[in-house]
């Protein structure tokens, strides 16, 4: 005690969980690899470079964006590695590999460090580069080969939900009957055409379960995001399962709806404002699909929620505790 | 009430939103507690809870035995301060408390007598009126942490009948574990206070609520509270599930009752009286004895301390002394506690004197007291799924940053009660519940 005691003094609490930013971030990784692997296998080789090129991109723009800023360095957060898995998982696996480099530079200098970093940012990175990719290399963006064949030189084929929007009249029965439109276990296996990581729902699915059972992502966003897609599909094709269930794992639904609706900075905190949320993707997908002239609705759906995001979140401002409405409820209280 | 057997086990009615999990930490559960020799000095802070401060009763020079007032105040909200030693009073100066800050003091140099004060005896209780008297002269502040005083609450007005005792005894801040040692040491106070309380007060149930991970306490009481069950009947043990913080006090109405204190308002609006374990206990030994809060049970616990336990100790003691009457530190301490570690308050100083109000004594080293280091929000929103209120403490860091009271107020920054749930749970480190307490005064100071 005679010695002079230097203590520390800080507001409580003195305790605090084991929870990190990098923790999280590397749950989100761990969740995304079951896809990757998918991706590779549907696709070749090819689809492990581009997600190579995505991420490392990624990472290289987060660390030099930060020191020109001369802001801390946050490559150790892994949020980077993260939006670079993302993006390449919205990418053909035909993209020529410049492409990635501009979509990794417009999601984390564009989108997420002009905007102050990690979770300043108001639209998710990943499906924002995705949009300025498509809006700007259309043909490369659209360019999705068949499964399994690999390689630059692939045959160009239409994706599952392209075939069901242009097919009028002929039944999803005949479509696959004809070859035409691959079985709905390829659908769930990610045997078909599409982006790298978005075409296996068992693998995306996995993922999701994982962030679930991990307490990364609640239910809220990804069950209403889903069902509100179902519901609207169910309706629009006169309750036909097989053409719903062709909705749900066609396009990049599965992957939007777990990993990128729920992205933390974009999406409302609470959990009303979740499924608010969530049901605005859902419905913004379900019409475009069913009236757009695009095939595919899920990244603007997400993008357009996005930036309704905090509005959302100022509608539903949960109640706190003993919140008194009016005196009236008050008295009633008592009583 | 009627439909239930009379000896069960009640289970929580209802279960509050939010809450974290921490480790308990409980090393000293089993450590039956100890006085601690009388120390040659104790100084009595005249501010020893919320409320007014007292002004000294005594003039230096002058002897005072034990339970001897030696300060009091005329405002409502103040309890009197005893001597709780025999001796000398030597100085009327200020101090430092624990946590920095100087406040009048009472120094009594002890004469190691330990002589009672004659004016010291049973008080005559009658009604409730009687008793809320009685208990103001006792100087009891709710001995759980908060050291609101105890007559307030036990005062009750006309237009809010109160029908339910609770005897908080859940205990959920990790180490502490002197609220567990009263159940299991001084059961047959508890139930002597709960039957007083309840003639007076007409209850029509008292609910006795203990965390899960406590059985042994639960068996005890239950074992006493049967034994009565011809005569009362109310009297019922809760078990409630561990999880922080279960104890505060709208989290125990909300569990017990499933009734909802209103933002702003206190138990007793929704026809509840909550008070702590050893504050209930003490009520039955003061109308035996009339000794008046003197002294009281502090968990010393921690990495750096060598002989950590549960000590009785006399209002005053330094925290040096209760330091080294458990064998000192094993290594040097970076941080030291005043109370729990999701809510108490580092200790700027070891000379300075314990509270009424300070249940807890801890001392950490660097490895534990270590903080996380601060990164940027990431909008997860745990600091709102945690929060036992609703609150979004993001957000509100946010308004308080930028000084906006309206939208503060609007999202009802005024209801966070600092339990540290939300700090706890940010992965990014934030110190949410400094923002909180800054949230607090933008809104105070635009008033």
């Amino acid at each position: 005690m005679e010695e002079k005691q230097i203590l520390t003094v800080s507001a409580s609490p003195h305790v605090k969980s084991t929870a990190t930013t990098r923790r999280i971030m590397l749950d989100v990784i761990i969740a995304l690899i079951p896809a990757a692997f998918a991706g590779v296998t549907v696709f070749g080789l090819r689809a492990a470079l581009v997600i190579a090129v995505c991420v490392l991109s990624s990472v290289m723009f987060e660390y030099l964006s930060r020191r020109l800023m001369k802001r801390d360095c946050t490559v150790g957060d892994l949020s980077a590695v993260v939006t670079g898995l993302l993006l390449a998982f919205n990418l053909p696996v035909s993209i020529p590999l410049w492409m990635c480099v501009v979509g990794a530079f417009a999601a984390i200098v564009v989108v997420k460090q002009f905007f102050g970093g990690l979770g300043q940012n108001f639209a998710n990175p990943a499906i924002t580069a995705r949009i300025v990719l498509l809006v700007s290399f259309a043909s490369a963006m659209t360019g999705f080969t068949s499964p399994v064949a690999g390689g630059v030189d692939a045959v160009s084929t239409a994706t599952p939900l392209n075939i069901l929007s242009s097919a009028d009249g002929t039944s999803v029965a005949q479509l696959v009957a004809n070859g035409e439109l691959p079985s709905l276990l390829k659908m769930f296996l990610g045997v078909r055409a599409g982006c790298i990581g978005e075409t296996c729902a068992a693998a995306l699915l996995l993922g999701g379960v994982y962030l679930l059972a991990r307490g990364v992502i609640k239910p809220a966003i990804p069950f209403s995001f889903i069902g509100t897609v179902a519901v609207i599909s169910l309706f629009a094709s006169r309750f036909d399962l097989t053409w719903t269930a062709y909705e749900l794992l066609g396009g990049g639904l599965l992957l939007g709806a777990f990993f990128m609706a729920t992205d933390y900075a974009t999406s409302p905190v609470n959990t009303g404002g979740k499924i608010v949320f969530g049901v605005g993707c859902g419905i913004l997908t379900a019409v475009i699909r069913l009236y757009g002239s695009l095939p595919e609705g899920v990244s603007y759906s997400i993008l357009l929620m996005n930036i309704a995001c905090p509005l959302i979140e100022k509608l539903t401002q949960p109640k706190y505790f003993g919140f008194i409405k009016s005196k009236k409820k008050k008295e009633g209280k008592a009583a | 009430m009627s439909n239930l057997r009379p000896d069960a086990i009640l289970h929580a009615v209802s279960r509050g939103r939010g809450g974290v999990k921490v480790d308990h930490s409980k090393f000293t559960a089993e450590s039956e507690t100890v006085r601690i020799p009388t120390p040659k000095t104790v100084v009595l802070p005249m501010q020893q809870h919320i409320g007014a401060p007292c002004t000294p009763t005594v003039q230096k020079g002058d002897h005072v035995d034990i339970g001897q007032v030696v300060g009091d105040s005329d405002q409502f909200l103040s309890v009197p301060i005893h001597a709780s030693v025999s001796g000398t009073v030597t100085a009327i100066a200020d101090v430092k408390l624990s946590n920095g800050r100087m406040a009048p003091a009472v120094t009594i140099e002890s004469d190691g007598k330990n002589t009672v004060f004659a004016g010291v005896a049973p008080p005559e209780v009658h009604t409730k009126e009687d008793l809320v008297k009685a208990i103001r002269a006792s100087g009891l502040v709710g001995l759980g942490g908060a050291g609101f005083p105890s007559f307030v609450k036990l005062t009750v007005s006309p237009d809010k009948p109160i029908d339910t005792l609770i005897v908080n005894a859940a205990e959920c801040e990790p180490y502490i574990t002197v609220d567990y040692r009263e159940c299991i040491e001084n059961s047959w106070n508890i139930i002597a206070s709960v039957y007083t309380l309840s003639q007076l007060y007409g209850f029509k149930r008292v609910i006795i609520a203990v965390e899960d991970n406590k059985p042994e306490a639960i068996k005890i009481l239950k074992n006493i509270a049967d034994k009565d069950i011809e005569t009362g009947n109310i009297v019922r043990l809760m078990t409630l599930k561990s999880r922080y913080p279960q104890g505060a006090e709208k989290m125990m109405v909300l569990s017990a009752t499933g009734r909802k204190v209103p933002a702003g308002g206190l138990p007793a609006d929704v026809g509840c009286i909550v008070m702590n374990v050893a504050s209930v206990a003490f009520v039955a030994r003061y109308l035996k004895t009339g000794r008046p809060l003197v002294s009281r049970s502090v968990t010393v616990s921690g990495d750096c301390i060598a002989r950590p336990g549960n000590v009785r100790v006399p209002i005053g003691t330094s925290f040096a002394d209760i330091i080294d009457f458990c064998g000192g530190f094993t290594q040097t301490p970076a941080k030291i506690l005043s109370g729990g570690p999701m809510m108490g308050t580092a200790v700027v100083d070891t000379n300075a004197p314990l509270l009424k109000s300070n249940n807890a004594l801890l001392a950490f080293s660097a490895k534990t007291a270590e903080a996380k280091p601060q990164t940027a929000c990431i909008r997860c929103g745990r600091c709102h799924d945690v929060c036992p209120m609703g609150l979004i403490p993001t957000k509100i860091e946010r308004a308080a940053l930028t000084g906006d009271a309206d939208l503060l107020k609007k999202m009802g920054t005024m209801v966070c009660m600092e339990c540290g749930s939300c700090a706890y749970a940010c992965p990014a480190g934030k110190p949410l519940v400094q923002y909180m307490r800054l949230a607090k005064d933008v809104i105070r100071n635009n008033k």
